[in-house]
């Protein structure tokens, strides 16, 4: 294996991030040009949200039932039982609502964009696309980009309430609680600024799924094994990003809406 | 290439403006190695010019960089008049449609059939229907490929494969194309008849032509038929016939240009280099 100085790896990470960067802001910028591609952003919303809809069902489901589960022997301890659906419905509003839906959606769908404008990349197709006098960021980039963050939005409102549901499926049938009872708290515990951080978040990560799983689909290199690589490289990426960027989001959020 | 180091656009001069493609002092270099030093070259109207040479000597390379999909590091690049690498890609965008270009490997839209393949400009463009169907049935007709109209490029031979790429570059009538390897691959009986569709597309349509092979016999086929209207089909010309076939050669050596010129002068040249490259 070939050893490389570290300034050649830093200025390739630096140049990345200024090539994912340019990337971003023209897909963003393409939003107010002509031609808009609505036919191809309708097409990717459909495969995007539809597709996830299924997986983004389970996990919500099972992970609000299983959250009911965990902290119903701690609750009980502290004779708070009937707090279940303040848990359940402030962990899955504000948390794991947007950061599951975001991480099976990054896992679904950058891996998906990344191998399709991979491949597209490695066969010419996007030089094609260019010498027929179309710009490739505003026919494929722009419309994943949109489809993703506003499809991620709905996807994460269905997650927290099928989240709910399976925390009231526990709730009720394995702790005994009333369901009346689970609503509400539910219901009540909820303040403006945990729905808007709730809210934005998808947003957020959806522009990362879309923009990172494009990035690395544009930057392929090296044939069937170089469409392979960008697949693993963009999912990689766009969690750890998700991740990463949800911390600082939080954080930031608490501060400026003084959130607890 | 940074916004700092674009060159300034320079007027195009009466020289550059009645040539197709000029190719003036272009230098470039991948990885720190030179592939194409200093070369300068100019396309004529109605012309084609067959790029030669061995693997990895830039033939390719001078393609994608006449419609600025590739820039140079030095050097400036006229197409039909205009200032390639000093303009940026949203006006390149539209040059571009001037000029039709096949691919190597045909790069077709995997996910589209022939139909939207070859429709895929005029669609772009807003024409409606109608007219895309009569053109995209013209232009499939012009290279006998009518019948595969629904099919997708999966279902097709290499040979057709390229055929139906050359559809999608003709179907505006470009004044350009840019033909990168498009015989090879292929069997002697399909070249030759990927071929007669480029000798037809000069003579009957006149169009400029830069073509990248690594196959000798195809350009020497193309430098000495001519295309006969009246019987839809290749001919060869006979000796002292005032028919002339505008062609022309350009062969690259160690990113130099080693010979340029028409085909009498390349076959009768005594450089050693050509010599052992003919053979």
């Amino acid at each position: 294996m070939e050893l490389r100085s570290p300034s050649d790896i830093v200025i390739e990470y630096v140049s990345a991030v200024q090539d994912y960067t340019l990337l971003a802001g023209q897909a963003v910028a393409n939003l107010f040009r002509r031609p808009r591609y609505l036919n191809e952003t309708l097409m990717q919303a459909d495969s995007i949200g539809v597709g996830s809809l299924g997986v983004v069902i389970m996990t919500g489901f099972s992970i609000g039932a299983v959250l009911a589960l965990q902290s119903s022997n701690t609750l009980q301890r502290f004779g708070s039982l009937s707090l279940t659906g303040q848990l359940v419905s402030l962990s899955m509003v504000r948390e794991l609502g947007p950061i599951l839906s975001g991480l099976m959606v990054s896992g679904r769908n950058s891996s998906g964009m990344a191998s399709e404008l991979g491949s597209m990349k490695v066969t010419e197709q996007i030089d094609a696309m260019r010498a027929l006098g179309t710009d490739p960021v505003k026919k494929l980039v722009t419309p994943r980009l949109v489809s993703s963050t506003f499809m991620l939005l709905i996807l994460t409102i269905i997650n927290d309430l099928v989240g709910l549901g399976g925390g009231w499926m526990v709730a009720h049938f394995a702790l005994g609680l009333d369901s009346n009872q689970y609503w509400s708290t539910a219901w009540q515990s909820l303040v403006f600024a945990d729905v808007f951080m709730g809210l934005t978040k998808p947003l957020l990560f959806g522009f990362i799924i879309g923009s990172v799983g494009c990035f690395y689909g544009l930057a392929a290199k090296g044939g069937t094994q170089g469409v392979g690589r960008a697949t693993t490289q963009a999912v990689v990426a766009a969690s750890v990003l998700i991740v990463v960027v949800d911390f600082f989001y939080t954080k930031l959020l608490m501060i400026f809406m003084q959130l607890h | 290439m940074s916004v700092s180091e674009i060159p300034t656009p320079k007027p195009a001069t009466g020289e550059t403006v009645h040539k197709t493609i000029v190719f003036d002092h272009v230098s470039i270099s991948f990885d720190q190695k030179v592939v194409l030093d200093d070369i300068s070259f100019e396309l004529n109207r109605g012309e084609t010019k067959m790029l030669l040479g061995v693997l990895g000597s830039g033939k390719s390379t001078i393609l994608k960089m006449a419609i600025g999909l590739v820039s140079p590091d030095r050097g400036d690049i006229y197409l039909l008049g205009h200032h390639v690498n000093a303009m940026k890609e949203e006006e390149l965008f539209d040059l571009r449609r001037d000029v039709g270009m096949v691919f190597q490997e045909s790069a077709l839209f995997d996910s589209l059939t022939v139909r939207e393949n070859v429709a895929y400009r005029l669609i772009e463009e807003n024409v409606p229907p109608d007219e895309i169907e009569r053109r995209v049935r013209e232009a499939l007709r012009f290279v006998e490929l009518e019948h595969t109209i629904d099919q997708f490029p999966s279902e097709l031979s290499g040979g057709m494969r390229r055929r139906v790429a050359i559809a999608r570059a003709i179907i505006s009538h470009p004044e350009v194309l840019l033909y990168d390897s498009p015989t090879a691959g292929l069997d002697p009986v399909t070249s030759t008849t990927i071929i007669e569709l480029l000798v037809k597309q000069r003579d009957v349509y006149h169009t400029s032509a830069l073509m990248v092979t690594h196959r000798l016999p195809d350009t020497f086929l193309m430098a000495s038929h001519y295309f006969n209207e009246k019987d839809n089909r290749m001919e060869e010309i006979p000796p002292g016939s005032p028919i002339q076939a505008p062609s022309s050669f350009l062969l690259l050596r160690d990113g130099k240009i080693a010979f340029d010129g028409p085909l009498h002068d390349f076959v009768n040249s005594r450089d050693e280099y050509i010599r052992e490259y003919i053979s």
